[in-house]
């Protein structure tokens, strides 16, 4: 598929994309698919991209679904219970009848981005495209020129949002190649605070590609939490672009569960721009078959007295590859600046592959900043050690690898998220043999 | 109980054990003996079963049947229990959990009941009394920020909830001050029964001053050099292992 061939027939075709008729997003519509068509898709020729290659997209035609495409049934859609709200989306299109984001607390505005569009046109306007910049990101512009669905989370000052929202995107039930751009706006006023939880779940057999864009401001003295399980089906290609910017005392804490999706590509750019502004950024993936997972991050530290932490983990088997691009920037007179990045990548099988870059640029002098990437096989001896009190290997594996996860998972300071992660983590993993004439069978 | 046999094993490729004989029968307790390098590590991980530790020639018999072939968890379901000389932390995995999985996979082997919940908790709750743990440790993550000689408890404890019918100690004793070995002596002390034995390899006498062997014998160059009792040990850790080195050169 040729870098255009999105456009073609215009940015909706035979849709109604949402905020028809504001000139306004007409125009960064616009100017978003000139861009992009000037870019071009990302090749491995652009040094970010130099481990990730889109290849699904050279040969599959992907297409927008209709607006009048039949309501697909969908049991057992995730959720880490006890929501304040939720909304769900299948294939791509916002399912109103699966969601529920009515009653709200005072001061909270949290629904589809359509809805904001046509109901406060001039909030949106002033804050849609205000902290993402597309000027180098062709996959950001791709979303700027076809954003056709996504949700605003909205916090006002102040408002601490006690219990998770969370966002459902199902995708796979489809019986052509569908593709969706949704688009994501959060801001978090002030001294607010909130969590949200995204699901981004694959089922049935259909290829999608996913194309989401996400920009987030963390007010100043606001602390927002950002968790995101991608569980996405063996012929899914999910490219998201986050921008966050971080205000004075600022928390932003984010963690990104991987555990499937033919190509995933996560691109974070995080700007810490006020003092005392603090970013979490982590992350886990589990990774099989032929699966592919890039995590690249840049997180500025652009004023005096930010912090930052970033712990990524990851467990590849059979021929699956992975790819962490971090780097950590720490502007001229941005002093006391300190700085974590972590990757460690547990290699389950030969075949398995992980290309590391972990960067640190720094242009201050009183700054402490670290950095390390490690990849290696399961401990011989600790497996030996669980064997040898009777753990069976496949049982003694799992404990394993759920132990190199942890360190990783327990930065997680939602233990309600953190438990339903976890949950996840264990599902991945290979048969427990916890039955006796199992294990039996496999002596 | 246990019978080895002319027994020849290898460690990436170069030879260990060179035709080792050993005989413990239901009740005894056998100290091996030994300068460094002499194979007594090696003696203790092919019995436990671990991987790239192999046999090359001769034969384990325990309890009647052939161990050579069986994997590390069939030996422990089988009772067999090595202490390790350097327990493993296991980051994440709490004790209690990893005791839990352990009791009940070898209980499914058995093909005996899994232990519920509460069953195994207030079996639990006892064995750390015998060993005057702290449930503190049960809750810590396996072996991690343990001192040595907590690490060397636990491996008591689990000694204790697993109640092998072979246990045996890889240097139990090394980095203990003398509280801790007593602790470690009591654990084993308490297992001693006509229907179980143990092996407990050491360098230095002083452990067998509080679990009493009814045999020690001197592995050097990966065979068993001498038998004798207890008096042995004393008769080491007077001359030291000069006698059985020498002979290498």
């Amino acid at each position: 598929m040729s870098a255009v061939s999105f456009l073609e027939g215009g940015l909706g075709g035979s849709r109604t994309l949402p905020g028809e008729g504001l000139s306004w997003l007409k125009a960064r519509r616009e100017a978003g698919a000139e861009r992009f068509a000037a870019l071009g898709l990302p090749t491995p020729k652009l040094e970010s991209w130099k481990y990730t290659r889109l290849r699904p997209l050279d040969d599959t035609c992907y297409t927008p679904i209709g607006d009048d495409a039949d309501a697909t049934d969908v049991a057992d859609l995730p959720s880490i219970g006890d929501v304040a709200a939720r909304i769900v989306f299948i294939n791509g299109k916002l399912r109103v009848d699966l969601s529920d984001f009515s009653d709200l607390p005072d001061g909270v505005r949290f629904g589809p981005i359509g809805d904001i569009l046509a109901d406060d046109p001039a909030w949106a306007e002033a804050h849609l495209g205000s902290i993402a910049d597309d000027a180098d990101q062709a996959m950001l512009a791709l979303n700027d020129a076809m954003m056709d669905s996504g949700f605003v989370l909205h916090v006002a000052k102040g408002v601490q949002l006690s219990k998770p929202v969370e966002v459902v995107y199902v995708g796979g039930l489809t019986d052509t190649a569908v593709a969706y751009f949704p688009r994501n706006l959060i801001v978090i006023e002030p001294n607010a605070q909130a969590t949200l939880v995204k699901h981004h779940v694959g089922r049935g057999v259909g290829a999608y590609f996913a194309n989401a864009a996400t920009e987030i401001d963390v007010a100043d003295g606001a602390i927002f939490k950002h968790y995101k399980v991608q569980a996405e089906n063996i012929y899914a290609t999910h490219v998201a672009t986050v921008h966050a910017r971080v205000g004075r005392d600022a928390t932003y804490e984010s963690f990104g569960l991987s555990v499937g999706g033919l190509l995933s590509r996560t691109d974070a750019r995080i700007t810490l721009a006020g003092e005392g502004a603090h970013c979490g950024y982590h992350g886990a993936y589990m990774m099989r078959g032929n699966e592919h997972c890039d995590n690249t991050s840049y997180i500025d530290m652009a004023v005096p007295h930010t912090t930052c932490k970033q712990v990524f983990k990851g467990v590849l088997d059979d021929e699956a590859r992975a790819v962490f691009q971090g780097k950590i920037h720490v502007a001229r007179d941005a002093q006391k600046a300190d700085g974590r990045m972590l990757n460690k990548t547990l290699l389950l099988s030969n075949g398995a592959e992980i290309d590391m870059k972990p960067e640190l640029e720094i242009y201050a002098d009183d700054v402490q900043c670290a950095h390390g990437a490690t990849s290696g096989e399961l401990d011989t001896t600790a497996l030996f050690y669980l064997r040898s009190r009777g753990i069976p290997e496949a049982l003694a594996r799992n404990m394993l690898v759920q132990s190199f996860l942890g360190d990783a998972l327990e930065e997680i300071t939602d233990a309600h998220v953190r438990e339903a992660l976890l949950d996840r983590v264990v599902h991945w993993l290979p048969a427990h043999c916890f039955l006796a004439g199992e294990w039996k069978e496999t002596a | 109980m246990l019978e080895i046999k002319d027994l020849h094993a290898t460690v990436d490729g170069k030879e260990i054990l060179k035709g080792l004989n050993l005989t413990v029968m239901p009740g005894e307790v056998h100290a091996i003996m030994g300068p460094n390098g002499s194979g007594k590590s090696t003696l203790s991980y092919v019995l436990a079963g671990r991987e790239g530790y192999e046999v090359t020639g001769g034969r384990i018999i325990y309890e009647g049947e052939d161990l050579t072939g069986l994997e590390p968890e069939e030996r422990a379901a089988k009772g067999i229990f090595l202490a390790f000389q350097y327990p493993v932390e296991i980051p994440g995995v709490p004790n209690s959990t990893f005791l839990n999985e352990a009791i009940n996979a070898v209980r499914r082997y058995r093909g005996e009941d899994e232990l519920d919940k509460i069953q195994f908790i207030k079996m639990l709750r006892a064995k750390t009394k015998e060993l005057n743990m702290s449930d503190e440790m049960l809750k810590r993550a396996v072996n991690v920020g343990f001192s040595g000689g907590e690490k060397k408890r636990n491996e008591v404890l689990q000694m204790a909830v697993l109640e092998p019918k072979l246990s045996i100690l890889d240097e139990t004793d090394s980095g203990l001050d003398i509280d801790a070995l007593k602790i470690v002596a009591d654990g084993v002390n308490a297992l001693r029964s006509p229907e179980r034995s143990s092996l407990v390899i050491t360098h230095y006498q002083r452990l067998l001053d509080y679990i009493v062997p009814d045999k020690v014998h001197v592995l050097a160059r990966g065979q068993i050099q001498k038998t004798g009792g207890k008096e042995l040990a004393l008769e080491l850790e007077e001359k030291g292992y000069a006698d059985f080195v020498g002979e290498a050169a």
